[in-house]
């Protein structure tokens, strides 16, 4: 019985695997990996992003671009993105975790029975309802808590709607009027059933403000 | 209309169009990996990269390429990453500290996408479109080769080769990512995400105040984060950002795109076997994982079965208003049953339940449906786990698919088991018993201590979303992490192509009455069976001190 050498008898082990060394098989595989990795780079990493742009600036430039709102020629933000209001006579975002830093997009991450997640949302609760002169029970979930991007550009309908009186009371505008305003700015849902129903907050106090000058 | 009736419409449209897209998607992989012919742009590809397309490759070769290769795309990525603030459009980025951009390196190349950075606060546009959003293809690339791999070593007789890794992973990345990530990312332009080269802009706000507004090429890498099930978010709040997923119809777009390749695939392994129930008992159960996990996490969270929730009236914290409760519950079941990681809003404030089932979801290994590929080579591996376990009820030698499963293949089976929930139990002892560790926890007491599994488990099984309030910034949890991810992702592929070379080295075992039909609801309930199992006796000490014992208080 011959021991030095490995006949393919057994179906298990493979003729092939002796035949390169490791150390050579790998390199040359890496070798051939960089090459296509690099050429792959140009079309993945160049071309296609670029392609995409190029696309959307002709298809939905203003889309591509982020959405920029003006009032008189000044850009004031992004219809995308929610900003903090605290004036009386503006609508509220709701809380965030980034205070609306357009550079620090971010949730706050505290967990279901967090003692400072629950003593934070019986906070907002009382200073809501006594900002909106409300029954502290009537205070939206959404204005209680942070969004997921601490961006968030929309309230609830509800948290909307609470806010009219004050806002239409500040402004001196009829508080029907004001929600007029309010629905004109309500997104609905995408094709009638995709997502939920939001009011845009910036473009919603342009309105306002808007409504008052006029 | 009310919240329900518009989610469970949500769910019927996504659920209508991946019925549409499975059958032309499935079988063009499968003609696309199967087919002798090169395309006029592929040639030239070859040529400048020295391979010969027509060569097939041995087993050995075949890991060796994909080893080969990943390890050129970590040292790129982690130059990119290192020195970013040398190139173009770097957006006055300073160069990722070593740690930092080890980890993300790592973490991209192994289709993880776990971050412990956050975008636009961090990157240059150079470094994450060259960078991270290549290797979101060629990382997604990688996997379904592999899994093509592991079905053509059932496929073939009496062989040792399995393909061109190089053939394939061109293949899958021009043919199939290119294209569909392409006419995606134009959609989600449409919608509204975000996708310009114009340079930050800081705008004086309607009360006086300030806000940048940073935009960047991020619908590009957002079609290929999801449909690659990659996850790495371009800015740090992912999915939920705006400029991401601006309104409902991205947001089912971002889902339909996540789960499309890993359902398409088990038509693929239906037409590749020539055996399409077979593909169809994968799919069911898959199905029937995910849509147990999606049933727990929307109860939990539109019914606010949680403290905070309870106190607010609704679980909306960490969710955004576009959204809501359905959508989210949905957005986060579709990214952690496959390893995207992908989030559109914040698993960490979730309930106990809805978090703690999609945390399951990871656990389970990533078989529902599973990243692009690894959720197919995962689901084959369990299987024949389950004929093995069959097998050994009858005291027959257990077979799958015309091929005897003996020690050897057992042995990678068993192998391949052990190695991730060793990794996520190993990583989260090593990490408790760190004094430190109890400083990164953004959350007190059970709740902390889940922040830490779920960032092993995540890493480990690829998946790449977090229980984010953790601080994983310290070089400590920087190299865990990277090993976890890069050892969970890389030894389970060896094994699985040492198993596909077994496999593929057999000839064919004729089926007789005694073999145990693999096409049927009965093993594609065992093969739940077996995977509940697993992770059950696995996790459960874990899950128990965590989820379960937060949601019991």
């Amino acid at each position: 019985m011959n021991t030095t050498t490995s006949a393919p008898t057994d179906h298990d082990s493979s003729p092939v695997l002796s035949r390169t060394p490791f150390a050579t098989g790998l390199l040359r595989q890496t070798a051939t990996g960089l090459r296509i990795l690099l050429v792959l780079t140009v079309i993945l990493g160049i071309g296609y992003p670029a392609a995409v742009w190029a696309v959307g600036q002709v298809v939905a430039a203003d889309r591509a671009n982020g959405q920029i709102v003006e009032v008189d020629g000044q850009p004031v933000g992004s219809a995308l993105l929610g900003q903090t209001f605290d004036d009386p006579g503006l609508f509220h975002t709701r809380p965030s975790a980034a205070e609306y830093d357009g550079l620090a997009s971010a949730a706050s991450n505290l967990g279901p029975s967090n003692p400072d997640l629950l003593a934070a949302i019986e906070e907002r609760r009382a200073a809501v309802a006594e900002e909106e002169g409300v029954d502290p029970t009537d205070v939206p979930a959404d204005a209680l808590t942070a969004s997921g991007s601490g961006l968030d550009p929309h309230i609830s309908p509800a948290y909307a709607d609470l806010q009219v009186a004050r806002v239409a009371r500040a402004q001196g505008l009829d508080p029907s009027a004001v929600r007029e305003l309010v629905a004109e700015h309500t997104d609905g849902r995408t094709l009638g059933f995709l997502g939920e129903e939001g009011v845009n907050v910036l473009l919603l106090n342009i309105a306002v403000l808007d409504a008052v000058q006029g | 209309m009310s919240d329900a009736v518009a989610g469970v419409l949500s769910l019927l449209a996504l659920v209508g169009l991946l019925a549409l897209a499975y059958r032309p998607l499935g079988d063009f992989i499968a003609g696309t990996l199967e087919s002798p012919r090169h395309s006029r742009l592929e040639r030239p590809l070859y040529r400048l990269a020295g391979v010969n397309p027509d060569a097939a490759q041995s087993t050995r070769s075949y890991a060796l390429a994909v080893v080969g290769f990943s390890v050129v795309s970590l040292a790129l990525l982690f130059l990119l990453l290192v020195l970013q603030s040398f190139l173009p459009y770097a957006r006055g980025q300073a160069g990722m500290p070593w740690d930092m951009a080890l980890n993300t390196a790592v973490s991209f190349v192994t289709n993880t996408n776990w971050q412990s950075y956050a975008g636009e606060s961090t990157l240059g546009w150079t470094a994450q479109a060259a960078g991270l959003a290549v290797q979101n293809f060629v990382s997604a690339a990688v996997g379904i080769s592999v899994a093509v791999a592991l079905i053509r070593g059932f496929t073939r007789n009496r062989t040792d080769q399995l393909g061109n890794f190089w053939v394939d992973l061109v293949r899958v990345t021009l043919r199939v990512l290119l294209p569909i990530a392409f006419v995606g990312a134009v959609l989600l332009v449409v919608a509204g995400t975000v996708q310009s080269f114009s340079s930050d802009q800081v705008v004086d706000t309607l009360t006086g105040g300030q806000q940048t507004i940073t935009t960047g090429p991020a619908a590009s890498q957002e079609a290929i984060k999801e449909l690659g099930t990659n996850g790495g978010g371009f800015y740090n709040a992912n999915s939920a950002h705006p400029f991401e997923n601006p309104n409902g119809f991205s947001n089912l777009l971002e889902i339909f795109l996540i789960l499309l390749i890993p359902v398409a695939l088990t038509r693929t392994l239906g037409t590749m076997l020539g055996n399409r129930r077979q593909g169809y008992a994968v799919l069911g159960a898959m199905t029937a994982l995910i849509v147990t996990s999606l049933a727990i996490t929307t109860w939990a969270e539109v019914g606010a079965h949680g403290q905070a929730a309870q106190a607010a009236g609704a679980a909306m914290e960490g969710k955004e208003t576009r959204f809501g409760e359905w959508a989210s519950a949905l957005f986060a079941t579709a990214t952690t049953g496959t390893s995207t990681g992908a989030v559109n809003s914040a698993h960490d404030s979730f309930t106990p339940a809805g978090g703690g089932a999609v945390l399951v979801n990871m656990m389970l290994g990533e078989v529902s449906p599973g990243g692009v590929g690894a959720g197919i080579y995962g689901i084959l591996v369990m299987a024949i786990l389950a004929v093995f376990v069959a097998g050994l009820m009858v005291g027959r030698t257990p077979e799958l698919l015309g091929k005897k499963i003996r020690s050897t293949e057992m042995r990678y089976v068993a192998l391949y088991t052990l190695t991730t929930p060793a990794l996520v139990l190993v990583g989260v002892g090593i990490a408790i018993a760190l004094p430190s560790t109890a400083d990164a926890m953004g959350n007190p007491g059970g709740h902390g201590f889940t922040e830490v599994v779920y960032a092993f488990t995540s890493a480990a099984n690829n998946n790449g979303s977090a229980f984010g309030g953790i601080t994983v910034t310290s070089t400590f949890f920087q190299l865990m992490l990277a090993g976890a991810m890069l050892l969970g992702r890389f030894v389970p592929i060896l094994f699985v192509l040492a198993l596909a070379g077994s496999l593929a080295r057999q000839g064919k075992v004729p089926a007789t009455t005694g073999t145990l039909p693999t096409h049927t609801p009965l093993f594609a309930g065992l093969l739940v069976g077996v995977i509940l199992v697993m992770t059950g006796l696995t996790y459960f000490p874990a899950l128990a001190l965590g989820p379960i014992a937060e949601a019991l208080a």
